[in-house]
Parts: C-alpha cells; sequence; structure tokens
C-alpha cells in the first residue's frame, strides 16, 4: 500500500508536469505528421502506448543480463520487433487506417520517446515501476496528439472523427472549412500555442533566457 | 537525367524532411541552437542518408522483396516484415563505419561532429528515406538521388533555423514561448514558405 503514491505520481507526472512532447522534446516528429484527423492520432497513441509499455516492460525485465556496451542494439531490436507486431495487427485489422499512418508506424522504431524512456527509466527500475511510467509517458503523449488532431481535424474539414460537427458552406451550412489547418505549418503553430498555453499555465517550465541584457543606465544627462 | 534531377529538388525543397514531412524533428529542434553544430549535423545527414537508402535498396531487392529468392526456387518466400529491422541495422552499421572512417583519417572533422553522429542511428528521417524508397519502388539511381536530396534539404532547413535562432536569442520574448515555443513558431512560418516549393518543383 506505501508504494501506491508513488506508482500515481510516476503514472500522472508526464501527463502535464513532464509531458513528453512539449517538454522533453521527444516523439515530436510522429506527433505532428499523423494529426491531420482525429482517427489516425488515435490509432497512433494507441499503438505508441502499447509499443512503449511493453518495450519498457521487456527491457527491464531483462535489465541486468543487457551488456552496457551493445545496449542500444539490444534495444532497438526489441523495439522493433515489438512495432513490427503492431503493423502486422494494425495492416490485418484497419487496413484503412494503417494506409493513412503510412511510414509513420515503422517509424515508432526510432521515435525518440521509446528509446529515451527506455534509456532513461526503464534500465534502472524494477518492471513494474517501469510499465507504469512508460504507460505514463504513452498518456501525455496521447494527450497532446488526441488535442493538435481535433483541433485540426474540426477546423480544417468541419469534422470529428469524420462526423460532420459545424456545419459546412458548401452544404448549406455557415463553416467555410480553413484548408491551411491540414496542411504543415498549422501543426507547428498548434503546437507552439500548446506549449505557450502550458507554461504560461505552470510558469516553472519556462526555459532560462539564453541572454540577459545589461541593467539599462540612465543617460548621463 | 532532368528526372533524376527533379526528384533531387522535390526531395530538399517541396518535400522537405523536417518541414513538410516532421521527420527528423528531434535533432532538428535540439541541435539548431547554433549554426556551426547544425552544419555538422546538416553534412553528417547528407552522408549518411546517401550512403544508407542505396544500400538498404540493394538489400531490399536482393534478400527481402517478396519473390526475391525465385532464383533458389522459393519465390514464395517474402521477407519484407523484416524490412524494418534490417534497415535500422545497416543504419547503425554505417553510421559506426563512418565514425570510424572519421576518426582514423579526419579526426579534425570528427572532432566537429561530436557527439551528433551515433545519435543519427535513431534518427527518424533517415529510416523513413529508407521505408520512403521500399514505398515508392525507387530505383538504385533514384534512391542515390532521393537520399543526397532529402540529407541536402535537411541541411539547409536546420542551417536555416539555427540562423533565425542565433539572432532571437537577443529578442524579447513573453516568457512561455521562449525556447520550445517559438522555435515551433519559426519551423512553422519556415515550412509555409517551403510549401510554396510544391508549385515550383513538378512531383514525380
Amino acid at each position: 500500500m506505501a508504494r501506491r503514491p508513488d506508482l500515481l505520481d510516476t503514472l500522472s507526472a508526464p501527463l502535464l508536469r513532464q509531458n513528453p512532447v512539449t517538454l522533453q522534446i521527444l516523439g515530436i516528429c510522429s506527433a505532428l505528421a499523423v494529426t491531420t484527423s482525429l482517427a489516425t492520432a488515435l490509432t497512433m497513441a494507441v499503438s505508441l502506448t502499447v509499443v512503449l509499455t511493453l518495450a519498457a516492460g521487456v527491457i527491464s525485465a531483462i535489465r541486468a543480463h543487457i551488456p552496457e556496451t551493445i545496449r542500444l542494439i539490444v534495444q532497438i531490436v526489441i523495439i522493433a520487433s515489438l512495432v513490427i507486431v503492431i503493423d502486422q495487427v494494425l495492416q490485418a485489422w484497419f487496413a484503412e487506417i494503417s494506409r493513412a499512418l503510412s511510414v509513420f508506424v515503422g517509424l515508432i522504431t526510432t521515435n525518440c520517446l521509446v528509446l529515451g524512456r527506455t534509456e532513461a527509466y526503464a534500465r534502472f527500475h524494477a518492471p513494474l515501476p517501469a510499465m507504469v511510467d512508460a504507460f505514463g509517458n504513452g498518456l501525455g503523449y496521447s494527450l497532446v496528439l488526441i488535442v493538435i488532431g481535433a483541433l485540426r481535424e474540426l477546423f480544417g474539414k468541419g469534422e470529428l472523427m469524420g462526423i460532420e460537427v459545424l456545419p459546412l458552406a458548401s452544404s448549406g451550412g455557415w463553416y467555410t472549412p480553413l484548408s491551411l489547418m491540414l496542411l504543415a505549418p498549422s501543426a507547428f503553430f498548434l503546437l507552439g500555442g500548446l506549449v505557450w498555453a502550458i507554461r504560461s499555465w505552470r510558469p516553472e517550465q519556462v526555459e532560462a533566457p539564453e541572454f540577459v541584457p545589461p541593467a539599462r543606465t540612465e543617460p548621463a544627462e | 537525367m532532368s528526372d533524376l534531377w527533379s526528384l533531387f529538388l522535390s526531395a530538399g525543397l517541396a518535400e522537405n524532411m523536417p518541414l513538410s514531412l516532421f521527420l527528423g524533428l528531434c535533432t532538428f529542434l535540439a541541435l539548431s541552437r547554433r549554426p556551426e553544430s547544425a552544419l555538422g549535423l546538416g553534412v553528417a545527414m547528407t552522408a549518411v542518408m546517401g550512403v544508407t537508402v542505396p544500400l538498404n535498396q540493394l538489400i531490399y531487392q536482393a534478400v527481402l522483396a517478396p519473390g526475391a529468392w525465385a532464383w533458389a526456387g522459393r519465390p514464395e518466400i517474402d521477407l519484407s516484415y523484416l524490412s524494418l529491422i534490417a534497415f535500422i541495422g545497416v543504419i547503425a552499421a554505417v553510421v559506426q563505419l563512418l565514425e570510424m572512417v572519421l576518426e582514423r583519417f579526419f579526426p579534425a572533422i570528427h572532432a566537429a561532429f561530436g557527439v551528433f553522429l551515433p545519435l543519427l542511428t535513431v534518427q527518424c528521417a533517415i529510416l523513413a528515406g529508407s521505408l520512403f524508397m521500399v514505398e515508392r519502388q525507387f530505383s538504385l539511381a533514384e534512391s542515390a538521388v532521393f537520399g543526397l536530396g532529402s540529407g541536402a534539404g535537411f541541411a539547409l532547413a536546420v542551417v536555416m533555423l539555427s540562423a533565425v535562432r542565433t539572432r532571437l536569442a537577443y529578442a524579447d520574448l513573453p516568457d512561455g514561448l521562449r525556447g520550445l515555443g517559438i522555435t515551433f513558431i519559426l519551423a512553422g512560418l519556415m515550412s509555409l514558405g517551403f510549401s510554396a516549393f510544391v508549385q515550383v518543383v513538378p512531383v514525380p
């Protein structure tokens, strides 16, 4: 019982306080590429969370047996095997979404988030906390993906999960879709805005300025 | 020839890895603080991608593609599900090899690269280059040009971003936007500019 608060803390910390995407700069690549619609974002979030949790569990279980010198290769092979399983599952049962995700499922292998968590946490902790930490990070990642995916699909197409939410002007409604939302730049802007919002709400995440201007001295006259 | 040139341009500009496909963003954002390190990263990217994409193309065609074992009388063998592991292995080996060669013959360049070289093993853009090669069924020449073009495009983007960020170090930004936030917005603006290249370069 005494350990429960710790686990709960490990689970909840990555949601906002230590969010992997907005604070640790991990796993951004896929976070932006797959968020043109909510359905692909959800699939990606679930796949990544599953891979991350399983990889952390496996690596943490055999952590005492991995030689230090080849640990990166061992970790990558474990992650790649899990990703292949997920990829085959998606191709078998969700063929349409799998095509929409294109190479990005395969790219979970090189997602810095997975390797970052296994390297930084799972290597030093027992399987249970390692998996809880991985699951929490997966949830934090999913949260960002779902927020951005929902915003982009809502304003870009007026739909959520393919169901029309804002009546489109082309079919008699009032909403004209912002096609910029479906293009690459808007993902950057939205994520930048999200980072700004989170850091305004939690000022302890603000980065220190690189350059502090010297205190202004009053002119002599 | 003109086909290859337009493939080079489209890989580097219209389908720029970090700005329009969001690949390799982690290193793109993390190492663009200073122009010198950004340049080193860009050169290393171009070299590694120019080597690994054609190499993986050879391996894919000879070993992994469906029907690759027809010469041995086993045309039904399809190993393409192994391509992910094979590609990662090749990339890790090439990066390691490049590091050893540089260390032995060009110690100055090796010192300039520093820690970026081993990091390239887990760079999504490099793996994506090989995966795109399979998806679009490039020939050997096309994959070499595609690899070089993507690497050069990455180098261009990361050097430009680092130049802007160096200037911004002296700007008075809102607290929450400092660092990561403004970098995203800068990348968004650059991506807006790069998206104009789609009309300049015919996508093959």
